[in-house]
């Protein structure tokens, strides 16, 4: 199968989507013909498709939500840009109190086929306002769903689907991740949001992961794997929904579980997760469960400081071999 | 001034919000009406005068205070009153209440709550038509605190430089909630910020019903024919305090008085009178037969039922399974 990069994944889909689809359309800062998104994933897209369908906005965060949500509840499909999640803030009342809610204020008149895409994650030394991962915001409110890619596999299926999807989508990408390249199929095809993925099968302990951390876990599960620990790796792939059977069933079978998340730890998404497990399946565990998550810091820009605070292959194996005994 | 078969339709929409709301408020007294209320009263001129330039498959966009706009774009006043005691029979099933009634079948994309945040997702209501090649225009109604919101001039600059079919609909009642104006803006017209949008701004007496029509019929034909945004500024004044229980002791009451005396719907009847296109035992019929109306609404929607508690679960997300 030919391989392309998460990037290009996620621009083939939105390049077939407005090609299927005539209310599809893209707004956001910077994404047209003069800079192609900070991150180039709608490169070639406005050549292609005119202004009027990859519409450039002033930088103005909170209209492009509104402006997105208005044009999705009178029948469009409208794929937003926010240029980095942490600048989802501006837009929150929007996000938050207006595309989430209106199908249930409404008593279900209103449909909002809307999906949001940003950027989260640090790695690369753009310090505390562009760097955050904030997922755990979203999954808290009522009415978003909630999709996060680890690989350019995963990141078309799901954008497609998001796409179609008749509720507002909530899509994080990484920054780490457009460069990455990965087995994706010349012919069409979509992945159902709430399925997970197991990115590797194991016996010994489940580790959760998420987004770029994924990828984290996998290198951690290899290392684990040369010292006699077979680690099985689960990628939820979506938040909302949340393939909750997927990771009881594989928690019954590990009887441990490590929960790997670039959040910050305090109420994070893996506190969600490790919840779920707590409920479900406390009498399958053999051990506590453990996060790896990021402390309450904002994110530092100097690398030996912003290295210290993500997480790591290390602190993974660290964590898996506290349980692991 | 409309022709005579609408000038006594707009007067009889005038009369319908009137009455409505003082039902509204009757019937808060005896405590049928959870939560808070925000009543229309005084303001009916500028509700009625937008929307009679409008054509059912036009959109508006509401606010807290929004039983008016709602009446006027001819949603079902049965449906109304029922949201807003909480019924199943309500335009949301009693998920929204007062401030988030919505009608999707007449163009009525709902009311939110959240001061200003009408007016980007007005904005992208117009581009939505942009994109589709339609000739709906918009309507978007907010007060004069929602212009000092991030979201005025965001939602206000989108739709200029992309010449949206939009009409921003300032209803300035001199208050945000106890606030007065002068106290958080150093102008007079909310209209004159228009200009750092580059769009025509006017200023018009919002009770004063033709002159609101005349005024939205000029920018409805603006944005008809593909020129962009307008900015109207209606000045009016509510009769009422700003919510349920709050009985305006900061508004001083020669000033009261004085807008009592400014009441849209006399001001209308007499233009009505003056024109031959009503006699005044016409006028008597008409108000005669909305008073029996509405009556007639508040039993239907005191009798409606309660939905079902376990309903609260429903219409998070579109597919009938829940996300739990």
């Amino acid at each position: 199968m030919r391989k392309i990069t998460y990037r290009d994944a996620l621009r083939e889909a939105l390049r077939e989507e407005m090609l299927r689809d005539k209310t599809v359309f893209l707004l956001g800062e910077d994404i047209g013909r003069y800079w192609h998104g900070a991150f180039k994933v709608t490169k070639g897209l406005a050549e292609e498709f005119g202004d009027e369908r990859v519409r450039d906005t002033p930088i103005s965060e909170s209209a492009i939500i509104g402006v997105a949500t208005g044009a999705a509840i009178t029948g469009m499909r409208p794929v937003a840009e926010i240029m980095f999640g942490d600048l989802s803030a501006l837009a929150m009342d929007q996000i938050a109190n207006q595309a989430a809610k209106l199908q249930y204020m409404f008593g279900g008149q209103a449909k909002v086929p809307l999906v949001i895409r940003m950027p989260f994650g640090a790695g690369v030394n753009i310090a505390a306002h562009h760097s955050q991962s904030l997922e755990a915001w979203f999954m808290h409110v009522p009415g978003l769903k909630i999709v996060m890619p680890s690989t350019p596999y995963d990141a078309k299926g799901l954008l497609k689907t998001a796409i179609r999807d008749d509720d507002p989508v909530m899509f994080f990408e990484h920054k780490l991740l457009y460069p990455i390249e990965g087995s994706v199929p010349e012919e069409e095809y979509t992945i159902p949001l709430g399925v997970a993925d197991v990115k590797r099968k194991g016996e010994d302990v489940t580790i959760v992961a998420t987004l770029y951390m994924v990828h984290k876990a996998l290198a951690a599960a290899e290392e684990l794997d040369r010292q006699g620990i077979n680690a099985e790796v689960i990628d939820p792939r979506t938040l909302v929904p949340l393939d909750k059977q997927t990771i009881l069933n594989s928690v019954k079978k590990t009887g441990r579980i490590v929960l790997v998340t670039e959040d910050c730890k305090t109420a994070g998404v893996s506190a969600e997760i490790a919840a779920v497990v707590a409920e479900d399946a406390l009498d399958y565990l053999d051990a506590p469960i453990k996060r790896v998550a990021e402390p309450d810091t904002p994110i530092p820009f100097s690398p030996p400081l912003e290295q210290f605070v993500i997480p790591n292959e290390k602190s993974i194996i660290k964590a898996v071999k506290e349980i692991v005994y | 001034m409309p022709e005579k078969a609408k000038s006594i339709n707009m007067y009889r929409k005038m009369l319908e919000i009137r009455h409505f709301e003082e039902k509204v408020h009757e019937l808060y007294g005896q405590n049928l009406v959870p939560g808070t209320i925000h009543l229309y009263a005084g303001q009916e001129a500028t509700a009625v005068g937008v929307c009679a330039n409008l054509r059912r498959d036009d959109y508006i966009t509401s606010t807290h205070r929004g039983h008016g706009h709602c009446i006027a774009k001819d949603a079902k006043l049965e449906k109304i009153m029922a949201e807003i005691l909480g019924k199943k029979t309500g335009y949301c099933k009693g998920k929204g209440g007062s401030m988030h009634i919505a009608d999707f079948t007449i163009g009525m994309l709902g009311a939110t709550a959240v001061v200003g945040a009408g007016l980007p997702i007005a904005a992208g209501a117009g581009l939505s038509i942009k994109l589709r090649g339609t000739d709906q225009i918009v309507a978007c109604f907010f007060g004069d605190g929602a212009s000092n919101q991030g979201t005025f001039h965001e939602g206000i600059n989108m739709a200029a430089i992309w010449a949206l079919p939009v009409l921003f609909v300032c209803e300035n009642n001199l208050y945000a909630m106890g606030t007065r104006q002068s106290r958080v803006m150093t102008i007079e017209n909310v209209a004159d910020r228009a200009a750092a949008y580059g769009i025509p701004g006017m200023v018009v007496d919002g009770n004063d019903a033709l002159a609101v029509y005349e005024a939205a019929h000029e920018a409805v034909m603006r944005a008809r024919q593909g020129k962009g945004p307008t900015l109207i500024e209606c000045k009016t004044y509510r009769h009422k305090g700003h919510s349920r229980f709050d009985p305006a002791t900061y508004r001083p009451k020669e000033e009261v008085k004085n807008w009592l005396t400014k009441d849209p719907i006399p001001r209308f009847k007499k233009k009505l009178l003056e024109k031959d296109f009503l006699t005044e035992k016409e006028a008597i019929q008409i108000e005669e037969e909305v008073v029996k109306a509405v009556e007639a609404i508040v039993k239907f929607a005191v009798e409606s039922p309660y939905p079902a508690p376990e309903e609260a679960l429903e219409d998070v997300y579109t597919q009938k399974e829940a996300y739990k």
